[in-house]
């Protein structure tokens, strides 16, 4: 008779929990949410949400904060600073919405990261940011959040079309020793559990993010090549085309979900 | 390095008697002393914020000292009494004897 009684407690308890999902999925998330798109914000703990929602407790902002120094900054050669032609970084407003964006001088795409490496190479005659330093994640993230609450628009006509195809194509392929393609956890399984772990849809519009597992800020192919990592597939390089034709992918794939970046999640 | 830049979270405006929460945060790499540069094999010196005084009106409401275990870019938060207006500063003072410091006024109702 305990037997049962344990049992019929634990079913109910159960039958709260499942009721508990489905409310929060019925949940209305504002701005964080675009139809069936929903940001990794909603996905989040409530801590985590709220040290996004204040600067003041979003480390990334120390980034961020070091970055607005180096844009008034002079660098190499030719002692240039961005503000010499940019003026404001608020005149990069809705930038961070549309990246990334297919280059004529590249004959490819090319994203935030390799702009502001093409600025300096080019423009500035300086040396090329490595991609996980803390200088490039800053200005990364100070370029974006200047569109912060923009909705992304990321565009995948003209010349873009080609390398949206090859994204989108890696993100259903299935690949690693796992054989599982990108849309098998994030378009088959979002909103369930993967052992610990709460999926998200994952929505690229709040990178570079904070993230609390790391401990820092990373970038969008630092978490291309963690999930690579997770399905046991060789990663590519950071910045790689496969990775900059699945940031196209992807970042249209968020479209109508606001721009984020430096966001904070587990 | 660039160079530390402190930040303070204080309500610009309290009741007379109320307990305000302070917020502050420094970017600072609190570098321990005890750290090996991983090519050379030599000590990194150690490079920590070793003190930090909150005054309300001249007055030292509130203060600390750090030591080689705190992590870097040191954030705190304490509560200070609201009594009257005027100005909190806080300093940070650095193992090479500079301070970084930053005002926030308060008006008392």
């Amino acid at each position: 008779m305990r037997h049962l009684r344990t049992l019929l407690v634990a079913a109910a308890g159960l039958a709260t929990a499942l009721v508990g999902v489905g409310f929060s999925q019925a949940q209305d998330w504002g701005i964080y949410q675009s139809g069936d798109k929903r940001s990794g914000y909603t996905f989040a703990q409530p801590e985590t949400q709220a040290m996004q929602d204040d600067d003041f407790e979003n480390p990334a902002f120390l980034l961020v904060d070091a970055a607005a120094d180096l844009w008034e900054q002079p660098e190499g050669e030719l002692g240039k600073t961005c503000a010499e032609c940019h003026g404001d970084v608020e005149s990069l407003k809705g930038v961070g919405a549309r990246y990334p964006v297919y280059s004529e001088d590249w004959g490819k795409l090319m994203n935030i990261e390799q702009r502001i490496n093409w600025c300096r190479t080019e423009n500035m005659k300086a040396d090329a940011w490595k991609w996980e330093s803390d200088a490039m994640l800053g200005m990364v993230s100070l370029v974006k959040s200047q569109s912060r609450g923009m909705p992304m628009s990321v565009a995948i006509d003209g010349p873009a079309a080609p390398f949206y195809e090859k994204g989108k194509a890696f993100y259903y392929e299935r690949r690693g020793q796992l054989d599982m393609a990108c849309a098998n956890c994030h378009e088959d399984h979002a909103g369930e559990m993967l052992r610990a772990n709460l999926l998200s849809q994952g929505q690229a519009n709040g990178f570079p993010t904070y993230r609390l597992k790391w401990q820092k800020v990373g970038s969008l192919h630092r978490r291309f090549r963690g999930c690579n990592k997770q399905v046991r597939a060789e990663p590519y390089k950071a910045g790689s085309d496969e990775y900059v034709n699945l940031e196209l992918f992807v970042s249209h794939r968020a479209n109508g979900l606001p721009v984020e970046s430096p966001a904070v999640r587990n | 390095m660039a160079k530390p830049k402190p930040r303070v979270r204080a309500p610009k405006k309290a009741a007379k008697g109320e307990v305000i929460e302070i917020k502050t945060l420094i970017s600072h790499p609190m570098e321990s002393g005890l750290r090996k540069d991983s090519k050379t094999g030599e000590l990194i010196p150690r490079k920590i914020i070793n003190k930090f005084v909150c005054s309300y009106n001249g007055d030292e409401v509130f203060s600390a000292d750090f030591h080689p275990a705190i992590s870097a870019n040191p954030y705190m938060a304490f509560y200070v009494k609201a009594e009257e207006s005027g100005e909190l500063v806080f300093t940070w003072t650095d193992d090479d004897g500079s301070s970084y410091s930053k005002t926030a006024k308060i008006e008392v109702a």
